[in-house]
């Protein structure tokens, strides 16, 4: 179904009218503070409800790609514009516009100097991520891909905490250095198939051989992105170093890019090669969700906590995608969202504490409930819900997923579960530590409760993380037909066999 | 030989007159500051005039002077970055030609020399006339080089260079001398002919210490050696127009010998092309991190750029000139908008240019920081910046010719410059504030910068034209015999 006007284009640079707004702002230093915190707030806010108007528009029963846009570009290298959305990702540009306004409004206390170019990044950082899941064309999905880097690596330089620079340096260097490779592979498939539309890379055969390869190119870069272990160093400082804000996105969306890249590309485009290195990833993967979770448990800093539980969870949604099974993709299509919901949710609470104390030490909280006792609520209900209790949105996305697993290997299910109970281990300890207890310091006792500002964020949050708990079906329908496309597609021509020592 | 056959040669004629004619002016004009003025703004206009002649009279491929120069659209193309490079040298020269107290006519009348001599070497076409443009065009650079004499560091410069450049040239003639001995021509279409059959080894010598002449010219690795050391020193506007202009001029004549005269034999320059491609890139890397002066770093920095130029022509495919075209392209107005920057930086009226001086400057001058922000971003190659499309168009070519190694180790060598380009961010915007720059801005340098600034954020909407109308000019590197 094609709207008459361009809804996808309009969507994604809405955010950067935005933009134009805030630089034509003039008066003093708190009339322009002031003004880029509505204008970001307001652009940001209108730019979901057209994403809304975009899904209203959606029909999740066509298999492909909907609300196309396309106009011509490069056309002697095969380059078009092309946008569109599917079962896939649709789900991740409402995430995206969902969680920027809450982010924008996250940062309207704890961001008091350069206010503007802070909501400039935002925005422009909003236009990216919104261009990353509609490009249909490679190579504009590299280019929002990669342009992502400079507004997060200035969020994180400028905003951030004591070390942001190292932080900073290492997530611009990491993730670069990921993508680069995936640069050249995007040379060589356009090379190859003389285009670089998506649709039509999807349907091209590529020699397994090469796949072997371009599988690896791609999968550097989001490896990086979700990020995998053994390269998921990047992640935990650039966390703990970002504003409240800047982690929200990051971890909310950002990281969701890897997998959104896992399913876009290496499973239709490389069939051969990712049966070839499913097994890897399980290996991978499963050290990911075991080996963090453990890290995690010896944190003494909240959010470093969060962004180690944050690669544990990744780690299964990386299992599932690669189990390419219904269950598992499925599952992993849902703990992506969840866990954008429910990761954002608690790097917020994790920043309402520190706005009060200025600290992140676990040791320096403790009978939190006592003075604020609907924060506590909230960081319960995110909490459950990030270990996966049932009626939360968590339950289905990793139930699915060892679902999937199961189907694989009963052993990788096995495995995988186990994060369950270490998830489990260091969340219920983290919420012990901080919130249960009697409240002995003084600094504790005389917390301020939520104030509306901070209810507002968290509310819609809680009620998707319990929505999407108790009606999965809601979003599973809305997937289910692209995601089946997907694994048709991977059965339809996968030959392990043909790769390079699969004999 | 008609009087029609100089036509094609006009712009060069008339620039030859013109600054013949300035020579005087400067001679006979008295007070040298008030002469110094004037020449830079009849400079201009000359430019402008040249600029206007080279248009009109380069539409279709015609040779002039018996078959040694050759017009051609790609000519025309490369002629314009030139020229328009020169002129924004000469409207952001005053305040640093007072400052560094060489406010003479010389500098005017040596720049238009120069470009003079760029503008026979891109469309020589034959080896005498592509040795006379190269000394035409370093002479005056020499000179310019040392302008500031009583700066030692001026003086090494202009020496170094010299001494250098009198090596290269002295490589490149011996290179030209063997070529004549074993095809028997100068003519490059001739020596095209003959090396279509077979290829004689002293051909192939002869070829090699070529390349290595002209890669001396565009300061590739490994013969970038002068490069830090005559960027350094020179007076900053100085280094400026060595920057921006003499590299698009090397990197045509590079094209035309490359794609035109050695075009039958693309096995013998190829890997050698491919070698200091690899070097360059890697050099400028690496070297780029050890340095806290702006000036080396953009000295190594151009040196990388040049590498990724030279990915992209050692392709050897057609779709490679195109990309090595929009790569110099987008080289020189970025090169162009980072010297409007640091010709700007002054501390209680000194000119600065350390990096560790751009502490803070993002809050004291917010603008000129966010075009810098653009230009780092760009030159590290991060879409959509127009940087990106330099990188990409010549990996791609290099791609299409299935050199992907050197596509490879082309995006890794990027992500060690880009540290090094994003260190200048860092600085800009995240370091403390202890130094406060001069607020004072002229404004035709703040135009000039946010110009390029622009055009390299906005890159990406005129890439499709761009990229049509330079493939168009792409046919015509190759000459026409006879």
């Amino acid at each position: 179904m094609d709207t008459s006007w361009p809804i996808l284009t309009v969507l994604t640079f809405l955010p950067l009218f935005g933009v134009v707004f805030l630089l034509l702002t003039r008066g003093d230093d708190e009339t322009v503070m002031r003004n880029s915190r509505n204008v970001a707030l307001w652009v940001s806010g209108f730019t979901f409800l057209v994403s809304l108007f975009a899904l209203m528009q959606f029909d999740p029963s066509i298999v492909g790609y909907q609300l196309e846009d396309r106009g011509e570009w490069l056309l002697e290298d095969g380059i078009s514009y092309h946008m569109g959305v599917d079962g896939i990702s649709m789900p991740f540009v409402v995430l995206t516009t969902f969680l920027t306004p809450l982010a924008i409004l996250a940062s309207f206390k704890a961001i008091t100097h350069r206010v503007r170019e802070y909501m400039i990044g935002f925005l422009a950082l909003e236009t990216l991520m919104i261009g990353t899941f509609c490009a249909l064309d490679v190579v504009m999905f590299y280019l929002f891909f990669e342009a992502v880097l400079i507004p997060m690596f200035l969020i994180i330089g400028i905003w951030g905490g004591k070390r942001r620079v190292y932080a900073s340096f290492k997530f611009f260097l990491y993730t670069l250095a990921g993508s680069v490779l995936m640069l050249v592979a995007i040379l060589f498939m356009a090379d190859q198939a003389g285009t670089t539309d998506i649709p039509a890379l999807q349907k091209f055969a590529f020699d397994p051989d090469v796949q072997f390869w371009l599988f690896l190119a791609f999968f550097a870069s989001f490896a990086v992105k979700v990020p995998m272990w053994p390269v998921h160093t990047w992640l935990p400082d650039a966390h703990v170093e970002a504003p409240t804000a800047g982690s929200m996105i990051l971890a909310g969306i950002l990281l969701k890019m890897g997998g959104y890249g896992f399913l876009r590309f290496s499973l239709p485009m490389f069939p051969d090669a990712s049966l070839y290195f499913a097994p890897m990833i399980f290996a991978l993967s499963v050290v990911a969700v075991i080996y963090t979770s453990l890290v995690a448990l010896a944190q003494s800093d909240m959010k470093k906590m969060i962004a180690y539980s944050s690669v544990a969870h990744m780690g299964f949604v990386t299992v599932g995608i690669f189990t390419m099974t219904e269950q598992g993709v499925a599952g992993a299509m849902f703990q992506m969202i969840s866990h954008g919901l429910v990761s954002a949710a608690l790097f917020f609470a994790v920043g309402v504490v520190y706005d009060r104390l200025h600290t992140r030490e676990i040791d320096a909280y403790g009978g939190v409930a006592d003075s604020m006792p609907r924060y506590a609520v909230f960081f319960m209900l995110m909490m459950l819900a990030s270990v996966g209790l049932p009626g939360t949105s968590g339950f289905i996305g990793e139930f699915l997923v060892l679902v999937g697993a199961w189907q694989t290997s009963s052993f990788l299910a096995f495995l995988t579960a186990t994060g369950l109970v270490l998830g489990a281990t260091y969340m219920l300890w983290l919420y012990r530590r901080v919130v249960f207890g009697r409240a002995e310091k003084e600094e504790v006792i005389s917390m301020s409760p939520l104030e509306r500002r901070e209810i507002i964020i968290f509310l819609p949050l809680a009620v998707l993380v319990l929505w999407y708990g108790v009606f999965p079906g809601s979003l599973l329908d809305l997937m289910q037909p692209s995601i089946l496309a997907v694994i048709d597609q991977v059965n339809l021509h996968a030959d392990a066999s043909l790769l390079p020592g699969g004999k | 030989m008609s009087m029609i056959t100089y036509f094609p040669a006009i712009a060069e004629i008339f620039l030859a007159l013109i600054a013949i004619i300035l020579v005087l002016v400067a001679a006979f004009g008295g007070d040298e500051g008030r002469v110094s003025q004037i020449m830079r703004r009849l400079g201009l206009v000359t430019l402008v005039a040249t600029g206007i002649l080279v248009l009109s009279y380069g539409r279709e491929s015609s040779l002039a002077f018996g078959g040694l120069f050759l017009t051609t659209p790609f000519a025309v193309f490369m002629k314009m970055i030139v020229l328009v490079g020169a002129g924004i040298v000469l409207l952001l020269a005053k305040p640093s030609l007072k400052a560094d107290n060489i406010n003479k006519p010389e500098f005017t009348m040596l720049v238009l020399m120069s470009v003079l001599g760029m503008m026979v070497l891109i469309s020589s076409n034959d080896l005498m006339v592509l040795y006379m443009g190269i000394e035409l065009q370093s002479l005056p650079l020499y000179v310019i080089a040392a302008m500031q004499r009583d700066s030692l560091r001026s003086s090494e410069a202009g020496l170094k260079y010299f001494l250098l450049g009198a090596l290269s040239s002295g490589l490149l003639l011996y290179g030209i001398s063997l070529i004549y001995g074993f095809t028997g021509a100068t003519n490059y279409a001739e020596i095209s002919q003959s090396l279509s059959g077979s290829v004689s080894s002293g051909a192939v010598i002869g070829i090699i210490f070529v390349i290595s002449g002209m890669a001396f010219k565009i300061s590739a690795a490994p013969f970038h050696m002068w490069t830090p050391d005559v960027y350094e020193g020179s007076p900053t506007i100085v280094t400026a127009f060595f920057a921006i202009v003499p590299k698009v001029a090397a990197m045509a004549l590079f094209l035309r010998i490359t794609y035109g005269m050695l075009a039958p034999v693309p096995g013998v320059w190829q890997q050698v092309v491919a070698v200091i491609a690899v070097l360059s890139m890697v050099v400028g890397a690496l070297a780029a991190i050890m340095q806290t002066d702006l000036k080396r770093l953009m000295a190594y920095s151009s040196i990388a750029h040049m590498g990724y130029a030279l990915v992209g022509l050692s392709a050897a495919t057609t779709g490679a000139v195109s990309a090595v075209m929009i790569y110099m392209l987008i080289y020189v107005i970025s090169s162009i908008g980072v010297f409007a920057i640091i010709l700007n930086l002054t501390r209680e009226g000194e000119a600065v240019h350390r990096i560790s001086d751009l502490k803070g400057y993002s809050r004291s001058h917010p603008l000129h920081a966010a075009c810098l922000l653009v230009f780092m971003f760009s030159m590290a190659g991060i879409p959509p910046l127009g940087g990106f499309f330099g990188k990409w168009f010549t990996f791609m070519a290099a791609v299409n010719a299935g050199l992907i190694p050197l596509a490879v180790i082309g995006v890794l060598s990027s992500v060690v410059g880009a540290f090094y380009y994003i260190r200048i961010v860092k600085v800009m915007y995240i370091d403390e504030v202890d130094i406060v720059l001069d607020p004072s801005a002229r404004r035709a340098n703040t135009i000039i910068m946010g110009l390029s600034a622009l055009i390299l954020a906005l890159f990406v909407f005129g890439l499709s034209p761009l990229r049509e109308a330079v493939i168009a000019t792409v046919p015509h590197i190759i000459l026409i015999a006879g």
